[in-house]
């Protein structure tokens, strides 16, 4: 039934020791669509996604998973959820086949529907071929794989999926988001985390960013990233006077040519050399942009054009300068 | 849930039949002791006993394979609890008694095997007991039930260790509390200072009780006393355990 809710958290708190990882966390997630938790490292995904999972208890605040309380009636939302953590959770000396069995009885299988179950997914997961091979001799890609497809045994009606895709190459990346998508059809909520933003573009509904334990912004992917520009271009100065003329350059007009809204300005790292300024991306606005730049040719020795990070995303969306370099999708 | 149980036990003797290394340490090292006993040291010892020594040195021999045994417990468990499987089963509602039960029943398994070729290659160099049916079922459903207790225990052990290589520390102490009994010499033949302890530990009253029962002479009170070491033990360990896991995963 879509449109009911799946997790609904009320101002969620936790802390270890004196540092506050949760402030104050408010979420809402319907059932049959897909919600991402997007922040750097250290932002606290992690932890809100074991609070949500019943892993860890909160200090204050209230959550409830599947219609239940994740603290008062825990086995209750066990028994909805599966849970696939951020570190890969296989046994090295099983083989697939035997950690995906051992997983659907663990979820209340009878043990010939384990051996079904277990079969399609392999199949699903492209782990078929590999099999009855212990998943200690599995490259990193499988494994993660054969992780994410060991939180699907149970046929969950909430799940929590951490960072799913660090680690996988483009074409497990997309089955994996094609498998989160199937599953949002078949009526689950999927509440997942990424550091990716073009990840959340593609899959969530609903996009919440996280940083310092807050959430900082909510809504949907085309309303965040009508927030900041979707890309950036790089461009490497020749030498460190023309670094300082570009730099210059760089401050005035950047206005002209960048995304229209909460335009980050100019990102500087001079012991590389290298400035990126906001665009839209397209030819016309890049080729526009590097003849601003760089009228006589003679100041840019390269160009990139990249994809927005989520440090261009916090920059626009917080202000804040302290995001830490993210992984790039 | 005992499926939850059965499962995990299952998993447990997969990983240790997957860790060879291991359980051949496990199988031959109890052996080589014995020979080591029987062989170099067996002459000079004079057990009062009037029996072989290697008729009286066997029940010492299994309890150190029951210690071994037990000992790769804790590793296994503190190995788990490293990795994210244990968070995992917990989603799944699978709480600390059943993850705990199946490293247990694995050690129970591997002690079986153990048990089985100790006795094996003692009979091929001379052992002969004089049990019945009866005393074999006594001695075995005890030493089983000392392995379920020092297994339990050590898993609690894995759950205090920060890391498996700690947890094998552990490995240490359980393989050395049968020397000061009457496992291999009898007590009266060690120093003074260390028969009170000797007659007071746990691995005594389970070895003069195996040694009776299998050469079918009086035993006394001693299976009762052994007996009651482990229903401490186990409630020791289960207590134990269980406030060791909940306090691990906070
Ligand atoms: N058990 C714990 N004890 C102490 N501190 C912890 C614990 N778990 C998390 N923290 C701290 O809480 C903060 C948030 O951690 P969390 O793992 O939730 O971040 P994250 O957003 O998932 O980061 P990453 O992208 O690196 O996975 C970090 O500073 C971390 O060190
Ligand atoms: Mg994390």
């Amino acid at each position: 039934m879509p449109g009911t809710t799946a997790i609904e958290a009320v101002g969620l708190r936790k802390s270890y020791g004196d540092l506050r990882v949760l402030d104050g966390i408010d979420l809402r997630v319907p059932r049959g669509t897909v919600f991402s938790l997007l922040g750097p490292n250290g932002a606290g995904k992690t932890t809100t996604v074991r609070v949500l999972a019943t892993l860890t208890p909160p200090d204050g605040g209230r959550a409830r998973v599947a219609g239940h309380d994740v603290v008062a009636e825990r086995a209750r939302v066990r028994r909805a959820i599966s849970l696939t953590g951020q570190y890969a959770a296989v046994d090295d000396l099983q083989t697939g086949a035997e950690n995906l069995r051992m997983m659907g009885r663990l979820s209340g299988l009878s043990r010939r529907d384990a051996r079904r179950r277990a079969t399609a997914l392999l199949e699903r997961f492209d782990l078929a071929h590999a099999a009855d091979r212990p998943a200690g001799t599995y490259s990193g890609g499988m494994r993660r794989r054969l992780d994410l497809a060991a939180g699907l045994v149970g046929e969950p009606e909430v799940v929590f999926l951490d960072e799913p895709t660090t680690g996988l190459d483009p074409r497990s990346r997309q089955e994996l988001w094609r498998v989160v998508r199937d599953l949002a059809e078949g009526g689950a909520a999927v509440f997942l985390t990424t550091q990716y933003l073009e990840e959340a573009d593609r899959l969530a509904d609903r996009v919440a960013v996280m940083d310092g334990g807050r959430v900082v912004a909510e809504g949907t992917a085309e309303s965040l990233k009508s927030r900041v520009a979707g890309h950036r271009l790089d461009v490497v100065a020749t030498d460190a006077a023309a670094y300082e003329r570009l730099a210059a350059k760089a401050g005035t007009l950047t206005r002209a040519h960048a995304a229209p809204t909460a335009d980050p300005g100019p990102r500087r790292s001079p012991e590389s050399l290298t400035l990126g300024v906001p665009t839209d991306g397209g030819a016309p606005s890049v080729r526009a942009l590097l003849d601003a730049l760089d009228p006589d040719g003679t100041d840019v020795a390269r160009f990139a054009v990249r994809t927005a990070t989520l440090d261009d995303v916090f920059l626009a969306l917080t202000g804040a300068t302290t995001a830490k370099e993210p992984a790039r999708a | 849930m005992p499926d939850a149980t059965l499962t995990l036990v299952g998993r447990g003797v997969r990983l240790s039949r997957r860790n060879p290394d291991a359980l051949v340490t496990a199988m031959v090292l109890p052996v080589m002791l014995m020979l080591v006993f029987v062989y170099f040291f067996g002459g000079a010892i004079d057990t009062g006993t009037g029996t072989s020594y290697v008729t009286y040195v066997v029940p010492g021999v299994l309890l150190l394979c029951a210690g071994f045994g037990a000992s790769t417990t804790a590793v296994r468990v503190s190995e788990d609890m490293r990795a994210g499987i244990v968070d995992r089963f917990r989603s799944l509602d699978v709480g600390a008694t059943p993850i705990l039960a199946g490293h247990v029943g694995a050690s129970l398994v591997r002690n079986l095997l153990s048990t089985g070729l100790v006795v094996g290659v003692a009979f091929l160099i001379g052992f002969r007991p004089e049990a019945g049916a009866a005393g074999w079922a006594a001695a075995l459903g005890l030493l089983f039930t000392f392995v379920l207790a020092v297994s339990w225990l050590s898993a609690a052990a894995g759950l205090l260790a920060r890391t498996p290589e700690a947890a094998s520390g552990f490995t240490f102490f359980m393989m050395f509390l049968p020397y000061p009994s009457s496992a291999f010499v009898p007590i009266g033949t060690m120093p003074g200072w260390l028969h009170g302890f000797a007659e007071h530990q746990p691995v005594t009253p389970v070895i003069e009780s195996l040694r009776g029962l299998l050469l079918d002479r009086p035993v006394g009170d001693a299976p009762w006393v052994a007996l009651a070491w482990c229903a401490g033990l186990l409630a020791l360990a289960l207590a134990l355990s269980g406030a060791l896991f909940r306090a691990r995963t906070r």
